[in-house]
């Protein structure tokens, strides 16, 4: 990936000027990485360079930060995050079919993006709605209590269009 | 300026945006418009109220009126009924039998609740900073500012027997008076907002519905302290929060609040956000403390304490949220109050998020000390769907579960703490008697394990063979010793692990061995999973008394494993069976049962199967 490239030097525009704006900040790594992921939808190895080197960091040091925390992703995302709650209450409930159906519905496991880049599924441990479950959450949007194919199959067809 | 009659305070928590109250919202603007009482109705949208089963909720002052479950399609009739005639509308109202529940206080759910750090949550605009200056706000710091001195704030706290509610249950003002007395400059305040247990929504509700009493209960700890900065650390998976704080930060500063010689006084603050990335480790005090240095977020061996060396090696508080939610309430109305709640070594209310196979499920405030039974039955209504008791599970993965016998313990940290579980963060989760208490420990373990840092060798590797252990058990394939080791393996884990994580991981595991070691007992050696939970232990027949033969379970089976005719009634051949439980699904006459047991074993021995019917 070249850095100055079209719309990829588009993006490092974007970036640094995130970069510039909290590298004001005290340890502002963690927070320039969500930026940029923001902005590249995942944190590829020639990111994280650009990063390191904007901060005045080790690559080792970032590549150990993206590495350690599950929010960062070094492959590329769908466009939409399908999170499935897995937390004790939707566990109690039933997390296990979503995740099923889901998988069905979009032809894919758990952490794979689907063909058209328009999903990726995978699960988070509790998204504190567990009144609601089972609970999954689409972008920032939360849907409690989904008990059948078809409301699934609703849900996610909003997403298609 | 308007004149208001009535207000509508419609519940925006989570539960209840999922639910649909946002679209209501729109229906009532749209109603209120058309009736041109625009003017004299007021819709204030607030933080969560607490019986999220029942959401969209709403409350009508001067009234009083709750009403539950709204849905758009109602609001016609409920504008037209309540605001335009008058008259309370009785068919969404919570009722008991036959009678219509009028008012807040008489509903069960609030009955045996005391809001202490909930008290304005449900109540007030949480992105108003007036409307929580109207109901008090900030003027505990205002008193504490210009009144006390830090060591009198201190002794507040100390007096009020405030205890850490994030799990630990550390005496709040002893950390306040470790930092106090740290040398070190500048010191700084962390509310811990990285609430990771699963089952867990405590914070989360406090820090969307009340925003300005967390960053209050903030400053009050700066001041009391002597630190000069705070930073809220808050899970990614909470945005709603993170935009809740950020706004409150800034409208404070633009009231003066924070910032620079607060009220005119010497004292200065100021407050940022950080934001977790998704690590359950991070809620532990040392990590989370990397985490906000921008660091991989692993632990560090204590001592060396935080209050000592903390943030950029500086003396550093850090305290939850809900620990930081009960400040300023405990400045206005005094430390007596607060420690004439609960019971001797547990003061003062506690939050807990109910939730599992319980009728109200939702957010509660209740004074510690308080039974089980009470909090279960009572608050919560008791089971849903006329399910039955099995176990309670409290203080997620470093808990454990309870049973039926320990229904009328009272809810503080020694008791539980003695049974084998924990208050925790207050994550409640009731389960009915079809959940395999097995694949219940195996479930937190594999937590446990997937959200170790992999510092220590007790943490990363004893939970990964204990996980291994378990798992083999769910399968069929334990061996003889396996409890034992599973025993040992805990202790040690427990005993040597470098923080609270490892410290406590082990307990879902030995508080099921040690109330269910029947279960452990009869995957082990019956080979039988009795709620048919582990599909390695247990099977799927058709019962040919009930089947109508339709042939849809074999049209629905991947592996053509069901055959039969209409004469014949259907079977399903065990051998091929991948027990995906299609066909227990589509059967319409519910002739597919699910039986515990391995199928190989019930056809040698068919009177096997019955001892579990």
């Amino acid at each position: 990936m070249g850095v100055t490239a079209g719309k990829d030097g588009l993006l490092y525009k974007r970036l640094k000027e995130v970069i510039d704006e909290k590298k004001n900040l005290q340890d502002p790594l963690i927070e320039v990485l969500r930026e940029a992921q923001d902005i590249f939808g995942f944190l590829p190895i020639e990111v994280q360079e650009f990063v390191a080197s904007e901060l005045g960091l080790p690559i080792a040091e970032v590549y150990g930060v993206v590495t350690f925390y599950n929010f960062f992703s070094m492959v590329p995302q769908g466009k939409h995050i399908i999170n499935v709650c897995t937390g004790t209450a939707c566990y109690v409930k039933g997390a296990d079919r979503i995740i099923k159906m889901m998988e069905e519905e979009l032809g894919v496991k758990l952490g794979e993006t689907t063909k058209d880049n328009l999903f990726t599924l995978s699960s988070v441990r509790c998204v504190g709605a567990c009144s609601l479950a089972p609970v999954f959450v689409i972008g920032e949007d939360t849907y409690g209590r989904v008990d059948s194919r078809t409301k699934l199959v609703a849900i996610l067809d909003k997403y298609r269009q | 300026m308007s004149i208001n009659r009535t207000d509508v305070l419609l519940c925006c928590g989570s539960g209840c945006v999922s639910a649909g109250s946002l679209k209501v919202k729109e229906k009532m603007v749209e109603q209120l418009a058309k009736h041109g009482l625009t003017d004299e109705i007021n819709i204030i949208e607030t933080g969560c109220m607490g019986p999220c089963d029942y959401g969209p909720v709403m409350m009508v002052y001067p009234e009083g009126v709750f009403y539950k479950k709204v849905t758009p399609e109602d609001v016609p009739e409920l504008v037209e009924e309540h605001f335009v005639k008058g008259r309370p509308l009785h068919r969404l109202m919570i009722q008991e039998g036959n009678k219509v529940i009028a008012n807040k206080e008489d509903i069960p759910f609030y009955k045996k609740q005391v809001k202490v750090a909930l008290e304005n949550c449900g109540y007030i605009n949480p992105e108003k900073i007036e409307e929580y200056i109207a109901v008090g706000g900030y003027e505990a710091l205002g008193v504490a500012l210009t009144e006390k001195t830090p060591q009198d704030a201190i002794d507040v706290i100390k007096n009020s027997g405030l205890r850490g509610r994030g799990g630990g249950g550390f005496p709040t003002g002893l950390k306040w008076q470790f930092v106090h007395d740290a040398e070190g400059s500048p010191k700084y305040v962390v509310c811990n907002g990285d609430e990771g247990d699963p089952g867990a929504f405590m914070d989360r509700s406090l820090l969307e519905g009340d925003p300005h009493r967390v960053l209050e209960g903030m400053m009050l700890a700066g001041y009391a302290t002597g630190a000069s900065e705070g930073f809220f650390y808050i899970r990614a998976e909470y945005p709603l929060a993170i935009r809740r704080i950020r706004n409150a930060i800034k409208q404070a500063r633009e009231y003066g609040l924070i910032g620079k010689n607060i009220m005119g006084t010497e004292f200065c603050f100021d407050a940022e956000v950080r934001t977790g990335a998704g690590a359950f480790v991070c809620g532990e005090e040392t990590a989370l403390i990397k985490s906000i240095e921008g660091r991989r977020g692993q632990p560090i061996p204590k001592p060396p304490f935080p209050a000592n060396r903390g943030l950029r090696e500086n003396p550093t508080l850090v305290n939850n949220v809900e620990t930081l939610g009960n400040i300023p309430t405990i400045f206005r109305k005094g430390a007596e109050w607060f420690a004439g709640m609960g019971i001797e070594t547990s003061r003062g209310t506690k939050v807990f998020a109910l939730t599992g196979d319980v009728k109200n499920t939702g957010l509660v405030e209740v004074p510690m000390g308080i039974t089980l039974r009470e909090l279960i039955y009572d608050v919560g209504g008791g089971m849903a769907d006329g399910k039955k008791f099995k176990a309670v599970q409290l203080g997620g993965p470093s808990g454990g579960c309870l049973t039926e016998q320990h229904l009328d313990c009272s809810i503080d940290y020694e008791t539980l703490k003695n049974l084998g579980a924990m208050v925790g963060s207050g994550g409640v989760i009731v389960m009915a008697d079809n959940n395999c208490m097995v694949n219940v420990a195996k479930f937190f373990l594999e937590f446990s394990m997937e959200e170790s840092c992999g510092k220590c060798t007790p943490c990363r590797v004893g939970l990964k063979m204990m996980h291994t252990i378990l798992d083999r058990i769910c399968q069929g394939k334990g061996q003889e010793g396996d409890v034992e080791e599973l025993e040992r393996l805990g202790e040690t884990i427990k005993q040597t692990s470098l923080c609270g994580l490892g410290q406590t991981a082990p307990n879902p595991v030995l508080s099921t061995l040690r109330y269910f070691r029947h279960e452990y007992e009869e995957h082990l050696e019956k080979k039988s999973c009795s709620t048919c939970t582990c599909l390695n232990l247990m099977h799927f027949e058709i019962d040919k008394e009930k089947c109508i033969g339709c042939s849809l379970c074999a049209r629905k089976c991947p592996v053509s494993c069901i055959t039969g005719s209409r004469e014949e009634k259907f079977t399903i051949a065990q051998d091929p069976c991948v027990k995906c439980g299609n066909c227990f699904e589509v059967c319409p006459v519910k002739a597919v049962q699910k039986l515990p047991g391995m199928a190989e074993l019930t056809a040698v021995n068919s009177s096997f199967s019955s001892l579990y019917e």
